[in-house]
């Protein structure tokens, strides 16, 4: 059992305690200075920086969620107003046919009047010509007749006498 | 499909790098030779060699006996597990080289000796030394030191090393000597400071040398700053995007100690108390990491020695109690509510011992654990030599191999997973104490 007095490593020794102490401390002293510190500002800058990413796109995501429902609202606020102005359109188009088949018809109905009106007129003037052509005429041929029937005294008479008669009819 | 291939290739690429392993030991083992062929490198062991086979008969008899070269030394696995989780003072890479490393020796009564490089000892074999500088002398990559003031300093050839076992008292202990110019002389260990109770104790010179250890230490030390200040420097360059590269490594971790360690256990003051979380856990996980590795710059056993943790435990202890505000203190001195009978008794006492044992199991826990799991895999590694007869026996080797190919795989994968769990629990836990010792009364 040589081994079991050998057994070295449970000895405190005074060389390792001083250098493992000298070591472990400059170790800590340079490692907290150069890299924990950094390190441990840098996670906790990006995980800010992660955090507020994240709340930077839920903010976003709600402002576009808003965005949308006001754009629908817009749309359905343009669709109504476009069916307004179709349907006002339309009617303003039935309006103004009525109006003109109206005017039109009006017009025709106008001239049509006043064409049976000149058409009365020239009729009746046209009568009037032809009475008194016919007037003309008659006075004519009953000129000449009267010259022929009349050519002798006793037919004078009678005819003086006849036309007599006639008045007294009267 | 592809998973299951790269699985079995992992596997057999595995098999056969630890057959290597095998063969190589197997032939370096069978190639030590009996006492009469080693006369080229070590003339003087084998006249130790015979010494020592002459004392081995006493062993059964007499408390202490004097062992000559280790090569005679029957293969022991416990042995060979202890010599790997010790810290030594040069790093051993394969066979006979070993990396050198410098060392710091202070002995009181003489002061410091610097040693460049512990290749200075002109070792040859198993990492002992052939020269003493300055009375420091190195075996098995372990510098010990001659107590003695008649020895001579500066550079000296020496001879043989040899072994006394103590028994007497039940505890055994084994005292090292060399021999130098027909005198023999005891060599002290370095100065430990458990007192004597673990086998240690205050000897004539302290070292302060860079170990095998501290050499992991600074490795870690080096690396971890470097893949950090990496990260680090991504987060300034490339600010709020994604982690890439090694950001993807230390950024889980770095949140999983905020979110379930700092942030649950020490409340809304945590940030002040990250940076010493974080290193610790860094500091821990690649310590028990590169453990971990199998081969050099790797395998030291650096958390699984007690002055590591101990280091570890008492910077928590000190956060902890600078921390602890007058509501924990009024809790552990005088508990309100509780009768002064029970409280000088009973309560007052124990939680005065519950401020040190918290710490003290926290040490404990992380270095029992790393230590255990390099013991078994050492152990179930051995299994190859203890089915080859160290060496003699190719067949048995093979067979080893097949039986500890697996089981060496198995821990190596729940060490993976302890090298994690330790790290976590031994900040999981600082966090906890620094939050009892900062937490704000609650109105009840």
């Amino acid at each position: 059992m040589l081994f079991l007095a050998d057994f070295s490593v449970i000895r405190p020794e005074p060389g390792l305690l001083f250098w493992m102490t000298l070591i472990f401390l400059v170790f800590w002293f340079i490692m907290s200075k150069v890299a924990f510190k950094p390190i441990a500002t840098a996670l906790k800058k990006r995980e800010e920086d992660i955090q507020e990413a994240l709340d930077q796109a839920k903010k976003a995501r709600e402002e576009m969620a808003n965005l949308q429902s006001q754009n629908e609202a817009l749309l359905k606020q343009a669709r109504e107003e476009r069916a307004k102005i179709l349907k006002e359109a339309t009617e303003t188009k039935d309006s103004i046919i009525n109006e003109a088949k109206n005017k039109a018809k009006e017009e025709a109905t106008k001239v049509i009047s006043s064409a049976k009106l000149e058409i009365d007129n020239q009729k009746n003037l046209a009568m009037a010509e032809v009475k008194s052509q016919a007037g003309l005429l008659a006075i004519q041929i009953a000129e000449k007749v009267l010259r022929k029937e009349l050519s002798s005294n006793a037919e004078q008479v009678n005819y003086a006498n006849n036309l007599v008669k006639e008045i007294k009819l009267n | 499909m592809v998973l299951r291939y790269n699985i079995f290739r992992l596997f057999l690429s595995f098999l056969l790098s630890i057959s290597a392993i095998t063969f190589l030991a197997a032939q370096e083992h069978g190639a030590t030779p009996a006492p009469a062929s080693n006369t080229e490198h070590h003339v003087v062991d084998s006249a130790g060699a015979n010494h020592s086979t002459e004392m081995h008969a006493d062993v059964d008899h007499n408390s202490a006996h004097a062992e000559g070269g280790h090569e005679e030394e029957p293969f022991s696995p416990g042995e060979t597990a202890l010599h790997h989780i010790a810290d030594a003072n040069s790093f051993h890479i394969f066979g006979d080289v070993y990396m050198p490393l410098p060392c710091f020796l202070y002995a009181p009564n003489f002061g410091w000796t610097i040693i460049s490089s512990t290749s200075k000892f002109d070792a040859h074999h198993h990492g002992t030394g052939t020269k003493a500088i300055d009375g420091y002398v190195m075996e098995h990559g372990e510098v010990k030191r001659v107590n003695d003031e008649s020895f001579p300093k500066g550079e000296v050839m020496i001879g043989e090393f040899s072994h006394v076992k103590d028994t007497t008292g039940g505890k055994e202990k084994v005292t090292s000597f060399i021999e130098y110019q027909g005198k023999t002389y005891q060599l002290d260990k370095k100065t430990t400071w458990d007192g004597g109770l673990m086998g240690g104790g205050t000897t004539s010179y302290y070292d302060f040398s860079i170990t095998k250890n501290v050499f992991t230490l600074l490795l870690t030390f080096f690396f971890l700053i470097f893949i950090l200040t990496k990260a680090a420097k991504a987060y300034a360059t490339r600010p709020n995007q994604a982690p890439r590269g090694i950001q993807g490594f230390i950024e889980p971790i770095y949140i999983f100690i905020r979110d379930e360690v700092a942030k649950p256990m020490i409340g809304p003051k945590y940030e002040k108390y990250m940076p010493y979380l974080l290193s610790a856990f860094f500091f821990i996980l690649g310590l028990n990491l590169i453990g971990q590795i199998p081969f050099f710059p790797g395998s030291a056993n650096v958390t699984g020695n007690i002055s590591i943790t101990i280091v570890l435990a008492i910077i928590t202890f000190i956060i902890v109690n600078l921390s602890g505000n007058k509501h924990y203190w009024e809790h552990t001195l005088w508990m309100p509510g509780v009768p002064s009978v029970l409280k000088i008794l009973i309560l007052t006492p124990v939680e005065i011992l519950g401020i040190f044992l918290k710490p003290f199991t926290l040490l404990l826990r992380l270095f029992a654990n790393i230590t255990a799991g390099h013991i078994v895999i050492i152990s179930f590694v051995s299994l190859i030599f203890i089915f080859g007869k160290a060496g003699e026996s190719i067949g048995g080797s093979t067979v080893g191999a097949v039986i500890s190919v697996p089981l060496t795989l198995f821990m190596l994968a729940i060490e993976l997973l302890v090298a994690f769990l330790q790290a976590f629990i031994f900040t999981m836990l600082s966090a906890s104490y620094i939050g009892a010792a900062i937490e704000e009364p609650h109105h009840h």
